[in-house]
């Protein structure tokens, strides 16, 4: 049975709909990132777990308990804002000491709690920082005291809203490692917020993806990845052109269809993913294609469409060509630097050892 | 967050409808005869009286005539300390700001001391000159407007100051790339920039000049404005026609409100990014920032004149300054007899124990208010702002009216109880006037705070109480000690409202100061004057550390 679950949550807000059916099944100890663009409805999903948000339908269930009714403070869920919200006027100590103030303060856990303080400390890497204040320590640290603090008091659950986002790269990186490993020794259930998909791939166990509201795909980021459930999660997790194509009875499609004037319409063979279901032959499509399922290939190659390098995007020892097909349409294609440069007349055609191309219904 | 319960903000909502609106609402029924059949009897008397209509026209004129002499004053002044560096910049432009808290009665004492027709100066000149009598008298507007200009320029000056700060130095550095000289980014750039502060200090200006009544009531004579009609009327026994003028003068006030709303709604609208300021103008050759200096200088020299005046005025003991230029005698004799003589003590006594109870309960509605309208979103978020701003813009006049009619009549079931007279009416009607101080001051520490600090609070299980003790309330210190510091000296040095509402028992600083006055006895009123100064300055400071946070 999964620890966490969302069960068909609603939300708008003045008849705006900002979260639709939402429902997700989070494990015990799994961290589960939510994917989105801006404005999809990330931070609604995680301040509505919080408790902050009513949603105004579906529920919140803790292993078989409803917490839905429950107020932020008695759900015993962490927290990291985005902007970490430590409190200014208290230190650092204080700060991680909140939580454990509550409501089962007997003189035990009172003496307790400077020892409890020190070992939140210490998991994140900040033991001796008790005294320093909030405004003297730096935005690593910061954020890293915000996550001692969210952990101090033992939640059943912890949610973290753009933990990184107000770090700067050099240092993101780095931080990341830390957070992953904090959670991992403590082996909490985790929810995080992120609109960077190399954040939600290497935290996430799994990772949820959001676009207006809708989940969209729930699943390892190889899942994503390799077999994008719609054709918004295949355009928005990893690079990858849109091409419009027809499908044909055995595994086929035409690209790109309709036909362009001078070369016409190309056959490729064996592109069509199983879970292509319910298209049938002759149905117009969308093909979705990664620049590394695509190559440069001789002319004479049946399966070639003519195009034109029209940008080059240097990743060292691999460079992404944007090319210009001949019929219309443009494909990013994968290929060793220096093989072509912009203004070169190329073949592009499938690669056979990267991801199946996917197809999508038109509309989607 | 969840929304705050309705029972305690139905609860208290009703309180400040029965402190605020309540009398407002008393005083226009019984102007229109109220209990004793509707009539337009007394409006009527009062469109057909023309020393009415006189009195409206002087408020309105004093009012706009002290905004342009603020705003000559307190501009050049901000440009002055904000844009230029000379030696003494940063203590004189803290100093100069002082009298923003004054109370106004102080300031006219002062300026009386200075300038009246037995004040320093005049003497001076009449020595000087040889004359038979003094050469002038200190009566009529332009005492008014003197006094007006002297108090109210700060508006102008801090306001300024604070919109110039907030200037970004990016806009003057475009303007000087695409060719604008110094004058033409004055007028084309800054100046437009600075509108919203600009229409914000000029309503400020013109709502106290409408309420000021300390001015016009000793130096006015015969030139009567609203505030000082109300009074009159009153000690006549016109109470009806008294209640009239007041609804007369609050609708006025309103409607100034109505534009200092629309003024406050311009001043959010903002360029959206924020630079950094301008840099400070380095006067690069010493002449020029010797001048600088110099007319710094002296312009703080001749507007904190009349307050170091007070304190020599307070050392002159009673009757031995009688025809010399400067007093023949300086002792501390007044400022003894404030601890051995205990008439001498009363009044201080009584302002404090007041001013200290009207500001713990200001303090305790006025952010219970603020925080309840500040977790609703509803229509009850709207009244409870309301009624802690409109004492704010309805002057004080007005109010003192309205309390003693209220609370003059017995009928418990009607909320109305027999208070005047009591010890009780006088702090009450401080509360009142203290309100919007400690309410506006909680209100923008509120906005202020970042919600997510008690949601953090909450998410570490922190309930309602803990929430508001541990993080709210911590939080919000610095501004409720700058509402409160304000608010105490408000009502210590009120005036206005006393005049109407005191009792032998309640017998304030401000009254005291009059009688002495009356009595000749002018270094005993300096004495006051001068506790008023440092209470004020200290309240000040407080302030600006509140602010600075
Ligand atoms: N309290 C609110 N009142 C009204 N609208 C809101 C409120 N909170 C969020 N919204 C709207 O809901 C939508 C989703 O907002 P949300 O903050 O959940 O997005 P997000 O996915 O976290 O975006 P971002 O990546 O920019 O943080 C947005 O269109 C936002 O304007
Ligand atoms: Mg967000």
């Amino acid at each position: 049975m999964p620890f966490l679950t969302l069960d068909r949550l609603d939300k708008s807000f003045n008849g705006n709909p900002v979260l639709r059916g939402l429902s997700l099944a989070v494990e015990k100890g799994e961290i589960v990132a939510l994917l989105g663009p801006s404005g999809s409805g990330k931070t609604t999903a995680l301040r509505m777990i919080a408790g902050f948000e009513t949603p105004d339908r579906g529920r919140i269930l803790i292993e078989d308990a409803d917490v839905t009714p429950l107020p932020p403070e008695r759900r015993r869920f962490g927290m990291v804002f985005q902007h970490y919200a430590l409190f200014p006027h208290l230190t650092v100590g204080e700060n991680v000491a909140f939580g454990l103030a509550g409501r089962s303060a007997s003189r035990q856990e009172t003496a307790r709690r400077p020892q409890r303080v020190a070992e939140a400390l210490a998991l994140v890497d900040l033991p001796g920082f008790a005294d320093r204040r909030v405004g003297e320590i730096s935005g690593g640290q910061q954020q890293r005291v915000a996550l001692a603090r969210a952990l101090a008091p033992e939640p059943r659950v912890l949610l973290l809203d753009e933990p990184l986002s107000n770090l700067d790269p050099a240092l993101r990186e780095r931080t990341r490692r830390e957070l992953k490993s904090a959670i991992q020794r403590v082996g909490i259930t985790t929810v995080l917020v992120t609109h960077e998909q190399e954040e939600a791939f290497h935290l996430g166990d799994r990772v949820a993806v959001l676009q207006d509201g809708v989940l969209h795909q729930v699943g390892s980021p190889e899942d994503l990845y390799e077999r994008p459930a719609t054709r918004f999660v295949a355009t928005f997790v990893g690079r990858a052109s849109s091409l419009p194509c027809v499908l044909e009875g055995d595994g086929a499609v035409w690209v790109p269809y309709p036909p362009g004037d001078a070369a016409g319409p190309v056959r490729w063979s064996a592109v069509r993913a199983p879970e292509a279901e319910g298209m049938g032959p002759g149905e117009e499509a969308a093909l979705v294609v990664r620049p590394e399922s695509l190559a440069f290939v001789a002319a004479g190659n049946p399966q070639a469409l003519a195009g034109r390098v029209i940008e080059r995007r240097y990743a060292g020892p691999v460079t992404y060509y944007q090319v210009a097909l001949a019929p219309g349409g443009e494909v990013e294609v994968l290929a060793p630097s220096g093989v072509a440069a912009v203004g070169d007349s190329v073949r592009v055609a499938p690669e056979p050892r990267g991801p199946a191309p996917r197809i999508f219904r038109r509309n989607r | 967050m969840r929304r705050a319960p309705l029972l305690p903000a139905l609860g208290l909502a009703a309180l400040l409808a029965w402190l605020v609106g309540y009398p407002l609402l008393l005083t226009l029924l019984e102007a229109l005869g109220g209990s004793k059949g509707w009539t337009l009897h007394w409006f009527g008397e009062f469109v057909h009286r023309p020393d009415e209509w006189l009195a409206l026209w002087r408020s309105l004129w004093i009012s706009a005539a002290s905004v342009a002499l603020a705003a000559l004053v307190g501009i050049p002044l901000a440009f002055l300390f904000e844009r230029t560096e000379f030696p003494g910049r940063r203590v004189l432009g803290a100093i100069v700001a002082l009298p923003v808290a004054l109370p106004p009665l102080v300031g006219v004492i002062a300026v009386l001391f200075l300038y009246g027709e037995s004040g320093f100066v005049s003497r001076a000149v009449q020595a000087l000159l040889r004359l038979e009598d003094p050469p002038w008298r200190l009566t009529g507007p332009i005492a008014i407007l003197l006094v007006h200009a002297y108090s109210m320029y700060v508006y102008f000056y801090l306001f300024t100051r604070a919109g110039l700060a907030r200037l970004d130095a990016a806009l003057l550095e475009a303007a000087a790339s695409l060719g604008a000289g110094r004058w033409r980014a004055l007028f084309r750039v800054t100046l437009p920039l600075l509108r919203p502060a600009l229409a914000g200090a000029a309503l400020l200006t013109f709502m106290t000049a409408l309420a000021s009544f300390s001015a016009p009531y000793l130096f006015g004579g015969g030139f009567r404005v609203m505030t000082t009609q109300i009074i009159a009327s009153k000690l006549n026994g016109e109470v009806a026609l008294a209640q009239v003028e007041t609804v007369m003068l609050a609708g006025l006030a309103l409607l100034a409100l109505g534009a200092m709303r629309r003024a406050d709604r311009m001043v959010s609208v903002g360029t959206g990014v924020r630079g950094i300021a301008p840099a400070r103008r380095q006067l690069r050759s010493p002449l020029a920032r010797g001048a600088a200096g110099l007319f710094g200088w002296l312009l703080a020299a001749l507007l904190l004149l009349p307050h170091a005046v007070l304190l020599l005025v307070s050392l002159v003991p009673a009757f031995t300054w009688t025809s010399e230029a400067f007093p023949p005698v300086l002792n501390l004799g007044n400022w003894k007899s404030l601890v051995t003589a205990s008439e001498h003590m009363r009044p201080l006594v009584n302002s404090l124990w007041m001013g200290i109870v009207a500001t713990a309960l200001a303090l305790a509605i006025g952010f219970a208010a603020a925080r309840l309208a500040s977790l609703r979103s509803d229509r009850m978020r709207g009244v409870l702002e309301g009624m802690i701003a409109i004492p704010w813009a309805v002057p004080g006049t007005v109010f003192a009216i309205a309390l003693a009619a209220t609370f003059s009549v017995n009928q418990p079931w009607l909320g109305r109880f027999v208070l005047i007279g009591t010890p009780v009416l006088l702090p009450l009607a401080y509360v009142v006037r203290d309100l919007p101080l400690t309410g506006r001051a909680a209100l923008a520490g509120l906005r202020q705070l970042d919600p997510a600090l008690e949601e953090a609070a909450a998410s570490l299980g922190a309930g309602r109480w803990r929430r508001l003790t541990r993080v709210v309330l911590p939080l919000l210190r610095p501004a409720l000690a700058a509402g409160a510091g304000l608010a105490f000296i408000t009502a210590l040095g009120d005036f206005i409202v006393s005049i109407v509402l005191y009792t032998f028992d309640t017998r304030p600083i401000s009254i005291e100061i009059l009688s002495n006055l009356r009595l000749q006895d002018l270094g005993m009123a300096a004495v006051y004057g001068v506790l008023l100064m440092l209470a004020s300055a200290a309240a000040f400071l407080l302030w600006g550390q509140g602010e600075a946070r």
